[in-house]
């Protein structure tokens, strides 16, 4: 593929020319569509965050805001929850994913009032899902607490989405389609599916009782394999390479790791339910699909660590990279962690524990979202035409999300496995148990607390690139100066 | 792979795949699942929610009490779930037919409440317990619920099930509280949850 940079020098051929002007022409037709979906989704981000802090803190201090019905902890968490993946994760997820579609495509995206008008109604949409479980009208599903008439309107939204991606797609100006394309058309097609179908099993008899439990985990956990990680999945495939200015590694690995995602993950979602009232089968299903989930993720690992091979210097430099990286290596982590505990005898430790909520942050947070913040750092600027105002924010928000983070799943990871070993101890009184864990859910709250601190100066940062407050830069915002040759010879984060 | 039509019959087939094999095929399979006849009692388990206890269900998802409760029994042998008092058996599918939804829950911050209306059959407990959980559970981290009660400070006509609160936990002293509507109707439900019957495939 591709690398030049954006902002060629003085010695630019007029090949090199034209593509520049192709590039800023795709990328302003992208401006205000996406430019509303990233504002969106740090608005939701920071609403998220706060919601968070709530509910760590009312776990170790369970008197914290404990007058006010709308905010007890029952109502916070499906609240912080649909924040984060309705709000911030999916307006982030589909900014990206339009603006990669019509670079990848090399289209101006369509429908220029449609896409922005689908970005309000989001919003709107998930304003409405927070203000039904404020008061109360929780569907108590986990994932899909918001209520189901949500759907017609997210409905809508996709329907207009999958309209433009399959215009670009059809439009495209080669006829080869790069690895991230096959992850976006697959998520643009799989969230729908999977929302509209679940809140059919779930609010209607066309499943029924312990029935819907398996639908409700076949759908949560897809959200997070089908929607989110394809997206995910689809930026790191794109950004690595563009900002290294090298190909991916092979072609055919990106092949397998595609399809055997696509077979297997969808799958996985019946772990949640080991031990429960299912058939043993329909579980077992699950953790086949779960530990079968290491063939991609070992691909995907393997071409992504091949591409970066001799490259690691430039996370010296570059914020795109440094949180794509990050969250790539925790996308391996994450699945690892996923496919072992998946095991019976793992999770029967591990099941109903702390671990499982270090264990999902790690794949939400610490993969998906930190590779979200890696994307916005490198489309915002080509969409605004400003850089970002402070090298010294983005250091910030890096360390801090990236410690808080760390100290979040070590803290919860340790304290749910000893949680679940305790609880199997039937001599070990409950409330010891629940005792034990006060400590680490007090080391979650600090982590939280450094993770806002980031998400604060995210939202300077972009707050300030919206008023194009940075300069106007022929190069990009990089963390570290560096020297004169070395940014001649590798001026593919441009 | 540069055919747009195989990439979409690809995403589409493995998508319905999964939700074959995960929702529908287990739902033709548990379909018929019928209550179980109890003949000395003339009953049929589970019993299914009606009336106060249908209303306090439905308090139980609004207050979201599914994020730290679990309503499900692991099998003898896996977990120490039946060790621990929460159920004389695991629990089947047949316990949930009358679910909509289930709240079998995923997280257990406090415990297992499949059988809390055989284990703690006492409605004082109960409100207590929601009203200041320290009161009841020494070390617990659950929210206190006040706001489904009100507090009066003079025995007068209170009504049956007010429950006086122990002293140091009153502000003002002698303190009652009084259940409102959701905490009564909540604590039905509560005390309905009992899952201890013989069922044919868990004996």
């Amino acid at each position: 593929m591709d690398t030049s940079p954006d902002t060629s020098g003085p010695s630019a051929t007029p090949a090199e020319e034209r593509e520049r002007l192709t590039r800023i022409q795709i990328d302003r037709s992208c401006r205000q569509a996406v430019v509303w979906y990233y504002a969106s989704a740090v608005f939701w981000l920071l609403v998220g965050t706060v919601l968070a802090l709530i509910a760590s803190i009312k776990m170790h201090s369970p008197g914290f805001l404990a007058g006010w019905e709308w905010l007890t902890f029952g109502r916070v968490r499906p609240a912080h929850l649909a924040a984060m993946i309705y709000g911030w994760g999916s307006m982030a997820g589909v900014g990206t994913l339009l603006w990669l579609q019509a670079r990848l495509t090399r289209n101006r995206l369509p429908f220029p009032t449609l896409l922005p008008a689908t970005a309000v109604i989001w919003n709107l949409t998930v304003a409405y899902g927070l203000v039904a479980l404020f008061a109360g009208r929780s569907t108590s599903i986990e994932w899909i607490e918001i209520p189901p008439e949500t759907a017609i309107l997210f409905g809508f939204c996709i329907a207009v989405l999958i309209a433009a991606s399959i215009r670009m797609l059809r439009q495209r100006e080669s006829k080869h389609t790069y690895v991230s394309q096959w992850y976006l058309f697959g998520a643009i097609f799989w969230f729908p599916v999977l929302y509209v179908s679940a809140q059919i099993f779930l609010h209607t008899p066309a499943a029924r009782g312990a029935v819907k439990a398996a639908a409700n985990w076949w759908f949560a956990h897809n959200v997070l394999g089908l929607w989110f990680t394809p997206i995910g999945l689809a930026t790191v495939y794109y950004l690595i390479p563009k900002v290294i200015g090298r190909p991916v590694h092979s072609y055919h690995l990106s092949l397998l790791g595609f399809w055997t995602l696509a077979i297997f993950y969808n799958w996985a979602g019946t772990h949640h339910l080991i031990g429960g009232p299912l058939p043993a089968w329909l579980i077992t299903v699950g953790i086949v699909g779960s530990v079968m989930m290491f063939v991609p993720v070992v691909t995907v690992a393997v071409n992504h660590h091949m591409t970066m091979v001799g490259n690691f210097h430039h996370l010296k430099y570059s914020p795109t990279l440094r949180f794509v990286v990050y969250g790539a290596v925790c996308y391996t982590a994450v699945s690892f962690q996923g496919s072992l505990q998946s095991l019976r005898s793992v999770n029967e430790i591990t099941h109903f524990t702390h671990y499982t909520i270090a264990h999902a942050h790690l794949g939400v947070y610490a993969f998906f979202t930190m590779v979200m913040f890696g994307a916005i750092y490198y489309v915002a600027p080509r969409l605004l035409n400003a850089e970002w105002h402070s090298a010294g924010w983005i250091r910030v928000h890096f360390w801090t999300t990236a410690v808080g983070m760390a100290i979040y799943w070590l803290g919860l990871t340790w304290a749910g496995w000893q949680q679940g070993r305790m609880m199997n101890d039937p001599r070990i009184p409950f409330l010891d148990i629940v005792r034990y864990t006060v400590p680490w859910l007090w080391s979650r709250s600090f982590a939280g607390v450094l993770m806002t601190i980031g998400h604060l100066s995210f939202a300077w940062l972009f707050w300030n690139m919206l008023r194009q407050r940075g300069a106007y830069l022929p190069g990009p915002t990089l963390l570290v100066r560096r020297k004169e040759e070395s940014a001649v010879a590798a001026g593919g984060e441009g | 792979m540069n055919r747009a039509w195989m990439l979409a019959l690809g995403v589409f087939a493995t998508i319905l795949a999964s939700m074959a094999g995960l929702v529908l095929i287990p739902e033709k399979q548990l379909r018929a699942t019928a209550p179980v006849k109890d003949e000395e009692r003339d009953i049929t388990l589970p019993a299914g929610y009606y009336g106060d206890i249908e209303e306090g269900r439905r308090v139980y998802m609004d207050l979201g009490c599914i994020y730290c409760h679990t309503q499900q029994v692991r099998p003898e042998g896996f977990g120490a779930d039946i060790d621990r008092g929460w159920g004389v058996r695991r629990s089947v599918a047949r316990d949930y037919i009358y679910d909509e939804p289930p709240l079998m829950g995923t997280m257990r911050t406090g415990p297992d409440l499949f059988n809390i209306g055989a284990r703690q059959p006492s409605a004082q407990w109960h409100y207590l317990h929601l009203y200041q959980p320290q009161i009841t559970s020494p070390g617990s981290i659950m929210p206190p619920h006040r706001f489904l009660f009100e507090v009066r400070h003079s025995p007068d006509g209170l009504p049956e099930d007010a429950v006086r609160l122990p002293d140091e936990f009153a502000e003002k002293k002698p303190a009652w509280i009084v259940p409102k509507d959701r905490a009564r109707r909540l604590v039905a439900y509560l005390l309905s949850l009992d899952h201890n019957y013989e069922v044919p495939e868990a004996r």
